[in-house]
């Protein structure tokens, strides 16, 4: 650099240089001019070009999912799952229930961990589904409102009933039928994921925090309380506890419950929203109570005793994973199988033995006392009927509900 | 290279060492190539897609399609003008502390280091083998509630002080305004601390003799010769630390709250969460127009003849 010409001109020099060229008779130079004539040139250049891009319709037309299956030549299945949301073996080399598969049926599972959360994972496929492209996985495992989502646009292949006896006869009754998928034609359930409210009772001083209007009102617990990001979650709840049934709302309702939610950002009771990492916030304390999933409270309670959990008398949502077999994939009658394998009893109880979220499939308490006795009786993994009966579930929405609920709820988040 | 090295035709010469200039001439080009062809199809077509989405109208379901809709900037400016500010305040409050922190520590390296220049140097970048989302999620155990940190700020006081600016929130520090920005300068304090080093290091120590000699105070001589020619450091650490700062949106996801959300946070959001690309895209650009202003500003003032 220091060798270039312009180095060699004094400050003096390249600041007379510059002003001549600015304010000077220089200023309207030739140079100028077509510098000029090139960004019009380019602007309306890129006008056109600009026009010319857009976003085609999401939606594709009902029967467009369906593509040939090449399942019987290659017995391959590609899984995406969230992280640690399978079994696996001493060693942490294998998933014990993939390898029994594989075993029995000759297929492999190249099992891939790569969905840390739904909207982030949407953003990844939409591109191809959006496309009418393969995505090259054949089962991924989403919840249940980006399920919708993606069965609403048409992104996501019919099951073949014929190829899920287990799936049909043991899927418990509280997740038949699901507004979003009557029948369950798309999709089976992996995991129930109950969201309750947990606290710290050594932060708490003793005080047990059972409804969200203790969360939003108790003076105590004043910027210690944290909701979750997943709108449906902390909404629902809130909606609940007002005497308002989740399952039914209107935008009256549903204001109301983000006007209550924004009172208690205001006056600073609520801390954050967070996504899974509230868990080592209530673990230190930092956060007194909050809203929580069950199935992270029952590995925190192994750790620390002092985490608690209490069922809101008002009620608590239960939202679910769902496998799906996404428009294209090549491998569906394999994904379809491997479905119907983990409704088999001594599966199911495998597999929830190691993942603590409450199971879908019904029956599987025997099988599960078998493998430890103390989590078939465990509510937050088997649900006994008191605490079912507070179940609820979050009515699926409209695409313009949708991004309209989402809007204000971003709003109260703070983005 | 084969061709040039054959044997002279035995016709005219002349034509040979046309195309000889002609090949050497093209040789920067080919060589621009592989830059242009990335910036091409990594740079500048994304720009266009983004700035088409950004006048476009529709939704995921039907579509979006061009509509010429500039309406989207200015919704997007006064709806998110707060988080904008935001982002302005706690970057440009980040880089102030990477250069107060950062070059007394650049300036002890490159002049009193001696034989630990090196191990200085590396213990500077070292956490940076790890993630960025670890080391921020690290600062939570650090500033945690019951730590030691808050502990030790809340007794002497200065808990009280920043609560009474704003800048705290009753005696804790996580999911506050300072959380976001402590975060921030220790996420881009290398940025700052490396190219202050480089700038400080060049400076020739016979200078500061030569002002010595002639009776400069050691505070003259860092103000009237150190710190002058140590400015381009100052410009391109600054900017580093600044620019990508501004669009940062882990620092104030983890450690910050519902009103501590900068302007990433909010395109993270519209893009992700609410569907609404043409918002996100229209955000994205008036961030990119707002930091670039600044930035020219600033460059124009500094002053940055050798800055490159």
């Amino acid at each position: 650099m220091e060798h270039n010409e312009p180095d060699r001109l004094s400050a003096a020099q390249m600041a007379a240089v510059r002003r001549s060229l600015a304010n000077g008779r220089g200023a309207l130079s030739r140079r100028s001019l077509l510098r000029a004539s090139g960004v019009g040139a380019l602007a309306a250049g890129g006008a056109g070009i600009l026009s010319g891009c857009g976003i085609p319709p999401a939606k594709r037309e009902a029967g467009a999912a369906a593509s040939s299956d090449y399942s019987d030549q290659e017995k391959l299945i590609n899984f995406s799952n969230w992280t640690e949301y399978i079994d696996i073996s001493e060693d942490e080399k294998s998933h014990p229930t993939l390898v029994e598969f594989n075993k029995r049926t000759g297929i492999k599972v190249k099992y891939t961990e790569d969905i840390n959360d739904n909207v982030e994972f949407f953003g990844k496929i939409q591109p191809q589904l959006a496309a009418g492209q393969d995505t090259g996985r054949d089962l991924i495992n989403v919840t249940d409102w980006l399920a919708a989502r993606m069965i609403r646009l048409g992104w996501v292949q019919k099951l073949d009933a014929s190829l899920l006896p287990h799936a049909y006869a043991n899927l418990s009754p509280q997740f038949r039928s699901p507004d979003w998928d009557p029948g369950r034609a798309y999709s089976y359930p992996w995991t129930g994921i109950p969201a309750v409210i947990a606290y710290n009772i050594k932060a708490t001083r003793g005080r047990k925090v059972d409804s969200v209007t203790q969360l939003l009102d108790d003076p105590t617990l004043k910027g210690r309380v944290s909701f979750l990001t997943e709108m449906r979650d902390t909404v629902g709840l809130t909606l609940l506890d007002m005497g308002k049934d989740p399952a039914k709302v209107n935008d009256a309702d549903y204001d109301a419950a983000i006007n209550r939610l924004q009172k208690g950002v205001d006056k600073k009771q609520i801390r954050r929203f967070t996504g899974n990492d509230y868990t080592s916030d209530l673990d230190k304390g930092d956060i007194a109570a909050c809203v929580a999933w069950a199935g992270d409270l029952i590995q925190l309670q192994v750790d620390n005793p002092d985490i608690r959990f209490s069922i809101p008398a008002a009620g608590y949502m239960t939202a679910t994973d769902n496998l799906l077999v996404p428009a294209h994939a090549r491998h569906q009658k394999n994904a379809t199988r491997l479905i119907d394998y983990y409704y088999e009893l001594p599966v199911a109880a495998q597999l929830a033995a190691y993942i603590n979220y409450v199971t879908p499939v019904a029956g599987v308490a025997s099988e599960l006392a078998k493998i430890d006795p103390e989590l078939a009786k465990n509510p937050l993994i088997i649900p006994d009927e008191a605490m079912a009966a507070k179940s609820h579930s979050f009515r699926s929405l409209s695409s313009k509900e949708e991004t309209a609920y989402e809007e204000k709820f971003a709003k109260l988040i703070g983005a | 290279m084969t061709v040039t090295e054959a044997p002279p035709a035995p016709g005219p010469v002349e034509p040979v060492v046309h195309k000889q200039s002609v090949r050497r001439k093209l040789v920067p080009y080919w060589l621009l190539l592989p830059g242009i062809l990335w910036l091409v199809v990594f740079f500048a077509l994304p720009m266009v897609y983004q700035a088409s989405t950004s006048v476009q109208t529709g939704s995921l379901e039907e579509g979006f399609s061009v509509t010429w809709h500039f309406q989207t900037y200015w919704d997007a400016l006064t709806e998110y003008y707060p988080q904008f500010l935001r982002s302005v305040l706690y970057a440009g409050t980040a880089t102030i502390l990477c250069l107060l922190l950062g070059y007394p520590l650049a300036y002890l390296i490159a002049f009193r280091a001696g034989r630990w220049r090196n191990l200085l140097l590396v213990v500077v970048i070292a956490p940076f083998f790890t993630s960025f989302l670890i080391r921020t999620l690290a600062w939570k155990t650090i500033l945690a509630d019951g730590g030691p940190v808050v502990d030790v700020l809340g007794s002497v006081g200065f808990l009280d002080v920043t609560s009474w600016l704003g800048m705290t929130e009753g005696n804790r520090l996580l999911a506050t305004p300072l959380a976001v920005v402590c975060g921030l300068t220790y996420n881009f304090l290398p940025f700052m601390i490396l190219p202050l080093y480089t700038s400080l290091e060049r400076i020739d120590p016979r200078l500061h003799e030569a002002a010595g000699d002639l009776y400069a105070k050691p505070s003259t001589i860092f103000r009237k010769v150190t710190f002058p020619l140590s400015m381009p450091g100052v410009v391109s650490g600054t900017l580093l630390t600044f620019i990508p700062a501004s669009g940062d949106y882990v620092n104030a996801e983890l450690l910050g709250s519902t009103d501590t959300k900068m302007v990433g946070n909010v395109i993270q959001s519209q893009f992700l969460r609410v569907l609404d690309y043409p918002t996100a895209a229209a955000l994205s650009f008036i961030l990119m127009a707002v930091v670039l202003i600044m930035v020219t500003v600033y460059i124009r003032r500094a002053g940055t003849e050798d800055l490159v």
